[in-house]
């Protein structure tokens, strides 16, 4: 399958690469780690005039600690998380990088282009926005600083200008006595989860002080299960709290039937992923070493 | 030298709407072997080792970045090559199965995938010896459930897995010297 013919630019600086974007109009798009356009592309659900490589602008791939801060080149590639001991400070962002699809794609993907891409699927949106996270993204008119929560405003859908590219991700490390934990169910490595949760509580001995919990793959952006952290926000975390939470996120879900499984189905696995994120998540907070691996099918 | 021949037609007949496309010059070693040539840019990794450099042991399975048959080195990291441009690779060192071999002599994981029953059909094995590559090269001792994460992204259709199980086991130890 050879995907349609498009002119090639390869940027050699953020600012040049948005002026190659704004000189090509909307004809143009940002190639990045390529997986998940080259394969839309191929389908022809996308059909760029032209692409304009950033794989090859220096100092795009980073990972650093700054104060309280984690900062993420754009370019960074899933599998550099996943082997980062600098991103292993905080576990949940090992559960999400360590799931995705298989090491040939975690390989080849950015967290950037992940972002940009604002799939329903994609794993990362759901993970970093249990966290304070914020994308900074320059243009022609220069750099400005989005919270992730304003970034995607619906599926495939971001606040991006025509000439914007993401320069950097940044995610505030939660405080002491914080833990978060992110499982998915998948049909095998290389495909999108079916359905997937993400956690991360705050607490003061075994009262939950703070809680956000994410849901992927059940609506058209990440979905916040509002009732279910209010359920748990406050509460002694027990057995019953959780699975009064649990139930709490089923209803809050608004999954679609598609190949992947039925909506009440996909309702069904969000209680369980829910249930069991939540536990980690909790045992983590306590200062526990937890490993967390996604459910496959 | 290669034969660019094939891909500068290509170029000529490559067109989008408003406009001829520019081909692209790439550099680019394979196999420890220096190439200088051009290409359209939308002709992907796998393309140009198969049809423009007769390097056929790169399988194409599935085209959809799912079945790893396509997986090759890029700079020491495994790459699904059905699923990046041949341009991206300018300035990368690729390996293909084909690079595995030195002077005739198969290297411990062919050994190993042989002598494991690894393959039947083989049309996955150049994908999951690369991987095997990739593993070994960063955890000479991997455990169980690494080598498992290590071939997630390769479908083998014969094998049922298991022996290519233990022939990734089997190339660990031979490759310490064991
Ligand atoms: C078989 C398969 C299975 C997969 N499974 C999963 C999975 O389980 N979970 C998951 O989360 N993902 C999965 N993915 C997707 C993968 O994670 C992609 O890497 C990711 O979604 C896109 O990142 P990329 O760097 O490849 O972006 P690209 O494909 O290069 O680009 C995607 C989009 O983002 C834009 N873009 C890229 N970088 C920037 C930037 N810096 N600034 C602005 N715009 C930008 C591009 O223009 C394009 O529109 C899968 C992909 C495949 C092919
Ligand atoms: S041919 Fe590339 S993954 Fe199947
Ligand atoms: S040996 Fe036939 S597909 Fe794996």
């Amino acid at each position: 399958m050879f995907p349609p013919a498009f002119n090639y630019h390869r940027a050699k600086s953020l600012k040049e690469a948005a002026s190659m974007l704004a000189q090509a109009g909307q004809e143009a798009k940002l190639l990045a780690g390529g997986q998940s356009l080259i394969p839309l592309m191929k389908l022809r659900f996308a059909s760029p005039k032209h692409l304009v490589d950033l794989n090859f602008i220096p100092r795009l791939s980073y990972i650093k600690k700054y104060k309280d801060e984690l900062h993420f080149g754009a370019l960074t590639r899933h599998s550099e998380i996943e082997n980062s001991a600098t991103a292993a400070a905080v576990p949940i962002l090992h559960d999400c990088a360590a799931g995705i699809a298989d090491v040939q794609i975690r390989n080849r993907g950015t967290l950037g282009g992940s972002l940009a891409e604002a799939d329903p699927s994609g794993d990362w949106a759901v993970v970093l926005s249990t966290l304070e996270t914020s994308l900074s993204c320059v243009g022609q008119k220069g750099e400005r600083r989005i919270p992730l929560h304003d970034f995607i405003t619906d599926a495939y859908t971001t606040v991006l200008a025509p000439d914007e590219v993401v320069r950097e991700i940044s995610v505030k490390i939660p405080p002491q006595g914080s833990g978060g934990a992110y499982l998915a169910f998948k049909r095998a490595a290389p495909v999108y989860p079916t359905a997937s949760v993400a956690v991360q509580v705050t607490l003061e001995g075994d009262v939950c002080q703070e809680v956000a919990i994410r849901m992927g793959c059940v609506g058209l952006t990440p979905i916040r299960a509002s009732q279910a952290e209010g359920v748990l926000r406050g509460a002694s975390l027990g057995e019953k709290a959780i699975e009064i939470a649990a139930e709490a996120a089923r209803s809050e879900a608004d999954p679609q039937p598609d190949m992947r499984g039925s909506a009440e189905y996909k309702r069904m696995l969000v209680g369980v992923l829910m249930k069991r994120a939540t536990y980690a998540a909790v045992r983590r907070a306590r200062g526990e070493r937890v490993d967390v691996s996604h459910l496959y099918a | 030298m290669p034969k660019p021949a094939v891909g500068i037609k290509r170029v000529a007949r490559a067109k989008t709407r408003g406009g001829a496309i520019e081909p692209v010059p790439l550099t680019l070693t394979v196999n420890g072997k220096a190439y200088s040539i051009t290409v359209e840019p939308r002709l992907l990794l796998v393309e140009l080792l198969r049809e423009q450099l007769d390097l056929t042991g790169t399988h194409v399975g599935c085209d959809t970045t799912y079945c790893g048959a396509c997986t090759v080195l890029m700079n020491g990291k495994t790459v699904k090559s059905c699923t990046v441009f041949a341009v991206q690779a300018e300035g990368a060192e690729i390996m293909t199965v084909e690079g595995l071999a030195k002077n005739g002599e198969l290297t411990a994981i062919q050994q190993a995938f042989g002598e494991s029953y690894g393959l039947q059909c083989g049309y996955c094995t150049p994908g999951l010896m690369m991987c095997t590559y990739q593993l070994l090269s960063s955890n000479p001792q991997p455990n169980d459930s690494q080598i498992r994460k290590a071939i997630a992204g390769n479908t083998c259709r014969c094998t049922g897995y298991q022996n290519i199980f233990k022939a990734i086991e089997l190339a660990a130890l031979k490759a310490r010297g064991a």
